[in-house]
């Protein structure tokens, strides 16, 4: 059974691999043919709702035809941003993006579908746009935004908007210094939690983002969606809001949030719009005497990677961890584990105890692991547990100090919940 | 006793630093200077901010990363620290997000 469902799968994903190179070779054949300056009957009919409005107009449909627009990310922000670009008939559409869909992606990168999971998020994304419009010219870029490869990707194209749909401080900052270098502008989004933000960066003479920001945030201030969780539906706002900007910027409209930050709260439904800086002449890179006329090491300047995955730290000594396997194999045992309660409830070992990180740090509500580490037996082993193995460690770290005289063993389980999925009980939801 | 009325406002995630609160208003006591953005975020780190001050603040300003904002204006337009608060005025700290 188990096999047929793993040569099943396996079959699929090579049927569909043809079927994807197939429809490239078909579109290539189909660029032969010169792109039409006019407007088709059908294009006419479709665009019409857009086209009937003054200010689009049969030449403002010809100019979204002819334009070239560069989506970084296929994420929570580039999927929707994608999807209404391409149903506004864009002419060239490039989506740029190293991952591959997983799970926890689908519930807000509503291009991607539970059958795209494992594919490549540019090949799953240019299946959705071509299907939603085939007269767009979409180009999948599978790439890791670097210096070295966005200026590959900027000297072989040339585009009229970019649209910063990325995860990371760094990728933020390599994307702003390639517009200013292109003279292209920047259509910025940032979401998390209930919360986005949105402006519009390099702008007819207006600020790029480092005048907003020339020194980057201290890398432990920073949280991903993968950390502090994002509401699906907020970079669904947000990511439309983008779609509208880059609209608006190619056909010249007045009202380009430029100059302004736009901040959505959710929680509250309330949009304000923040008045920003001018252009800051001594700005390293846009500035009048420009410092950085190419691309630097952005990770070295934000002391951060450019991907918003967790890195796994170290600072224990062996002898105060333990791997998954062992701490599986001990039955009676006590299990502290330091997740956030809205984690702890999604899902929990048995007989665990949640005690979040966050308090221990703060050192409040602690009278449940007072009592455990007051109360156990001299050498007793007292394992700390979470989702990689990070804050475990961190919170061992901090109670020996903290408990030096408990005569209780204190081990960080290793790799955490997730090894734990991994390698002991597939059952356990990986998140 | 004149004290000076304002609206302190978090978002972005700083508000995580003051017990979840987004809209916190002030009563500034009164003194001989006027009180200043520097003087109020001295205030703020004795009165509000009860933990990982490097969060929140970095040197006599805040962090980078952190948007201030005046009654919805960028405070780099209003003379940043050195802002005379004014009674009411609405002030913003956002921190700058970054996930997609």
């Amino acid at each position: 059974m188990t096999t047929n469902k793993k040569e099943l799968e396996n079959e699929i994903r090579t049927l569909k691999e043809i079927l994807y190179q197939k429809e490239k070779e078909l579109e290539q054949l189909n660029k032969v043919f010169e792109k039409s300056s006019n407007l088709s009957p059908s294009e006419i009919s479709r665009y019409s709702r857009q086209i009937i409005l003054p200010s689009v107009g049969v030449e403002g449909q010809l100019t979204l035809k002819k334009s070239a627009v560069l989506i970084v990310g296929v994420g929570g922000l580039g999927c929707p941003a994608g999807q209404y670009l391409a149903a506004a008939g864009i002419g060239k559409l490039d989506i740029l993006d190293s991952d591959e869909v997983e799970i926890t992606n689908l519930h807000r990168q509503i291009l991607h579908v539970e059958r795209n999971i494992g594919e490549t998020k540019v090949k799953s994304g240019y299946d959705s746009l071509k299907r939603l419009n085939s007269n767009v010219e979409v180009n999948p870029l599978e790439l890791h935004a670097n210096g070295e490869t966005l200026q590959k990707v900027f000297s072989e194209n040339k585009y009229d908007v970019v649209v910063d749909c990325t995860d990371n401080v760094a990728t933020r900052y390599l994307l702003n210094d390639m517009c200013v270098f292109n003279k292209v502008p920047l259509v910025s989004g940032s979401a998390l939690q209930l919360e986005g933000q949105l402006t519009v960066y390099n702008y007819k003479k207006g600020l790029c983002y480092r005048c907003l920001f020339p020194v980057p945030p201290p890398p432990q201030t920073v949280t991903s969606c993968g950390e502090g969780g994002v509401l699906g539906a907020i970079p669904g706002v947000i990511g439309v809001l983008q779609a509208l900007e880059v609209i608006k910027i190619l056909l010249d409209f007045p009202g380009v949030l430029s100059g302004r930050l736009l901040i959505f709260d959710g929680s509250d439904t309330v949009f304000r719009n923040i008045k920003l800086r001018q252009r800051n002449p001594q700005c390293v890179v846009c500035g009048d005497n420009p410092v950085i006329t190419k691309p630097i090491d952005y990770e070295q300047f934000c002391g951060s990677k450019a991907a918003d995955k967790v890195t796994d730290i170290k600072i224990l000594n062996s002898n105060d961890e333990t791997d998954v396997k062992e701490f599986n194999s001990i039955t009676k045992k006590i299990v502290i584990d330091v997740r956030q309660e809205a984690e702890f409830q999604m899902c929990h070992l048995p007989n665990s105890i949640n005690i979040p990180y966050k308090n221990i740090v703060k050192g409040i509500n602690l009278e449940a692991l007072n009592e455990i580490l007051t109360g156990v037996n001299d050498n007793e082993k007292v394992y700390f547990l979470c989702r990689r193995g990070n804050d475990s460690q961190r919170a061992v770290s901090l109670l020996k100090e903290k408990f030096n005289d408990s005569c209780a063993i204190l081990l960080s389980v290793a790799g955490g919940l997730n090894a734990y999925s991994k390698l002991i009980d597939p059952s356990f939801p990986l998140y | 006793m004149n004290s000076l009325q304002v609206n302190v406002e978090f978002g972005g995630g700083a508000e995580l630093l003051f017990d979840n609160k987004k809209t916190v208003t002030i009563s500034l006591p009164e003194k001989k200077e006027k009180w200043t953005i520097e003087h109020l975020l001295i205030w703020i780190k004795d009165n509000l901010l009860k933990e990982r001050q490097e969060m929140f603040l970095q040197g006599n300003s805040v962090r980078p990363g952190i948007l201030v904002l005046v009654n919805d204006t960028d405070w780099e337009l209003m003379n940043t620290i050195n802002y005379i608060i004014q009674p009411n005025d609405r002030i913003l700290f956002i921190s700058t997000l970054h996930g997609g």
